[in-house]
């Protein structure tokens, strides 16, 4: 009788378990979710990437490129990307290719055309500029979120107001920094980076669209409130499980872009 | 705010002149109607200084798509027709070097003096492609216009684990980083010392590349049915140690040389088996065909000549801690000289490079390789080389550094690249400046250093040619 009482309480607590964490996700689970939704939808992704870099002083540079996309574990952690360059037209038909991995360096290829060149990239500091743009290559990829102690500072009607503490200081240039993550859709509206008290580095969500079911980022930009300069990314011809072969990221692709994709 | 809207609305609907009085003041009537049940169904908004913000002030304001009531603004698809002119790329540049001494035996101080232009078309199909990438160079340095084609062929995917590229191509393969082994494509030494833009360095053949791709390895064989030799030092730009003369020579001295050239006798085959194990790379190469620089010497006629040579080795490069080791080695079969007792056909070798790169700071990457050059019978080259010609040591050994850095937002690229040998004691260093000015236009600038003990070592026997140069370059 004990017994059985007891596993019935079991079952309620279990049953009714789910239902309290979508009413009030715990911080781990808006973190992960807001992971998934930035970096991880679908199985794989193709996008057209158009970058306008503008400097303090006004002068922009477009880089253009298409991005391919895959996850390759079930754990939200390993993926490949293959980045064709169109423009600007001295890297046209570039290639940069990025076996991800959470908790190692990365493994990074480029190919260079010209040379016919299949040439391995040192990693670099994940907060290093991504092809001289305001994004460093973290914000494209994906920040490890073991890599950050997360603590949700308000509820709005609107926003989980999260904010991410590095533990390892010394790796980053922040102290910390704050996300507003829309509490519909988990997609971060607002990054804010904060150093010494000051925040010196916002990202924005500047528009979205739902794609295949997916709520999808189209627009964002970064801004770099010390030097002035911004980078605006809009994505286009957006694409999800289009169930890109594992094979596209190996050499052989690299020489031969995969023309099925890459319009 | 709503009453000249209201007006308008009148004076379109009943025309001057055309309606009596007393329609104007019903008219008039029912727009003071309208206006005053618009303004009843839309308070004003609050003046400034009494406005209540919305959203609070450190709450980022939805962005369009994430709207409650997101009114969805459809992007027009762009018009895909793509015109002749879209898919046509290159650049145009003006290039100009300039020897930093006089060197007596080349009749102009400048190295290079040049303006190219390079067009590149591309046309795609489902399995095939095309492409073709010309040059056009007009040279002031050798007073003629040359045409210089850099691809020309077709791509095909006859089934889905096999590729073909038949043409004019350029190939590379190996892990060094200007050090070959086991990539005996063609080099365009002369382009290389004097200042041309890096990409110029490999030279392109006429030859069939098929690759085969299966789960275990694949296999590339580059098949090239007339001998490619490199664009070796002849002379006619950048003086050379003439080992014969016991002197440099130069512009009138040019070498003379006989190279293989019968279609399909005087042929070369690549052969690379490869596999990439979790980020670990491993090839095996081998090759058939013959020196690529001039490596005999006939003597009746007096002729530098490209004896038969057969190549084997393997490679591996993989991450290693925060960087990417590589190690290749080859063994180069001389294959008219085996026993290495002909004192003109170059003796059989072994090659070995470790090299390895890592970021040092932020945008500053380093990278230093070790090279060895090992001549097989070393005594019987010794026994049988000629009194009056200098001797070569038995371990030629290069050790390289590059430095990189990139500045404002990656538009700046400072590098430097050292060759230096201890056994040879000479040396070749490459600075390079490069910065983008837009997205289009380019300028940079160098050095090819050369600096030797001895006049005829590798590197030493080039010091007359040390130079510097500029260059100016819009790509579309």
């Amino acid at each position: 009788m004990k017994t059985n009482l007891i596993i019935a309480f079991a079952t309620l607590i279990a049953v009714s378990a789910p239902v309290l964490a979508q009413d009030a996700p715990t911080i781990d689970e808006i973190v992960e979710r807001t992971n998934r939704v930035a970096y991880y939808q679908g199985d794989d992704g193709v996008a057209r990437v158009a970058m306008t870099i503008t400097d303090d002083q006004g002068r922009t540079r477009e880089r253009e490129f298409t991005i391919l996309r895959a996850n390759t574990d079930d754990k939200n952690e390993e993926q490949k990307f293959y980045v064709y360059f169109h423009r600007p037209a001295d890297v046209r038909e570039t290639v940069f290719m990025v076996w991800k991995h959470v908790g190692s360096d990365d493994d990074r290829w480029l190919y260079l055309p010209a040379l016919d060149v299949v040439k391995r990239i040192a990693a670099s500091d994940e907060r290093t500029s991504f092809v001289g743009s305001h994004f460093y290559y973290e914000d494209v990829s994906g920040r490890g979120i073991d890599e950050d102690v997360h603590e949700l500072v308000e509820t709005t009607d609107t926003y989980y107001v999260v904010k991410n503490t590095p533990k390892d200081r010394g790796a980053v240039e922040f102290d910390s920094f704050t996300m507003w993550i829309h509490k519909d859709t988990y997609i971060p509206v607002k990054i804010e980076y904060e150093s010494g008290g000051e925040v010196y580095r916002v990202a924005e969500t500047l528009g979205v669209e739902d794609v295949e079911g997916f709520k999808t980022v189209t627009k964002s930009r970064m801004r770099d409130l010390k030097s002035g300069g911004e980078t605006t990314i809009s994505y286009s011809d957006v694409d999800y499980n289009v169930g890109l072969p594992e094979d596209i990221f190996t050499e052989r692709y690299l020489r031969r872009a995969p023309r099925t994709y890459i319009k | 705010m709503k009453a000249p809207a209201g007006r308008s609305w009148i004076s379109y609907a009943f025309p001057r002149g055309t309606v009596g009085t007393w329609q104007t003041v019903a008219a008039v009537a029912a727009a003071i109607l309208i206006a005053a049940a618009r303004g009843a169904a839309q308070p004003p908004a609050l003046p400034p200084g009494l406005a209540e913000p919305k959203p609070p002030p450190d709450e980022p304001a939805l962005p369009p798509g994430l709207e409650d009531e997101a009114e969805k603004t459809e992007a027009e698809p762009e018009p895909e027709g793509e015109g002749l002119l879209d898919r046509l790329h290159g650049f145009w540049e003006v290039r100009a070097g300039v020897r930093t001494e006089h060197d007596r035996r080349q009749p102009r101080d400048f190295i290079l003096g040049e303006t190219r232009l390079q067009l590149d078309f591309e046309r795609v199909w489902d399995r095939v492609s095309m492409g073709l990438t010309g040059d056009i160079l007009f040279d002031a340095v050798l007073e003629e216009v040359d045409f210089d084609l850099r691809k020309q062929g077709i791509s095909w995917t006859p089934v889905d684990s096999v590729d073909i590229s038949a043409g004019r191509q350029v190939f590379t393969w190996g892990t060094g980083d200007l050090l070959f082994i086991n990539d005996l494509f063609p080099k365009d030494w002369q382009s290389f010392l004097s200042g041309r833009d890096e990409e110029y360095l490999k030279a392109p053949s006429t030859a069939v590349k098929t690759s085969w791709f299966n789960p275990w390895f694949n296999v590339d064989v580059v098949y090239t049915p007339q001998f490619e030799h490199d664009r070796f030092i002849t002379g006619e730009r950048i003086s050379y140690w003439d080992p014969l003369r016991g002197r440099r020579a130069g512009r009138d001295d040019e070498v003379d040389y006989n190279a293989p050239s019968d279609w399909f006798d005087d042929d070369e085959i690549a052969v690379r088996v490869s596999q990439n194990i979790s980020g670990h790379e491993v090839a095996a190469y081998g090759y058939s065909g013959y020196w690529k620089s001039p490596a005999g010497q006939r003597l009746i006629p007096l002729q530098a000549s490209f004896p038969r040579l057969a190549v084997y080795g393997a490679s591996y490069r993989a991450a290693l801690g925060k960087g990417i080791f590589n190690v290749e080695a080859g063994y180069y079969d001389s294959r008219d000289d085996s026993g290495g007792d002909d004192p003109f056909v170059r003796n059989s070798e072994f090659r070995f490079l470790v090299g390895y790169e890592r970021e040092l700071a932020n945008e500053f990457t380093g990278s230093v390789q070790y090279y060895l050059e090992h001549m097989m019978d070393y005594d019987a080259y010794r026994n049988t080389l000629p009194f009056f010609v200098e001797p070569q040591r038995e371990d030629r050994h290069v050790v390289t550094l590059r430095l990189t850095k990139l500045l404002l937002n990656q538009d700046l690229t400072l590098s430097g690249f050292i060759f230096y040998s201890p056994s040879d004691n000479d040396a070749y260093i490459r600075p390079n400046v490069k910065y983008k000015i837009t997205d289009n236009w380019e300028v940079s600038g160098g050095a090819n250093v050369f600096a030797g003990e001895d006049d005829h070592t590798f590197f030493g026997q080039f010091e007359k040619n040390t130079n510097v140069y500029a260059a100016v370059r819009y790509a579309f």
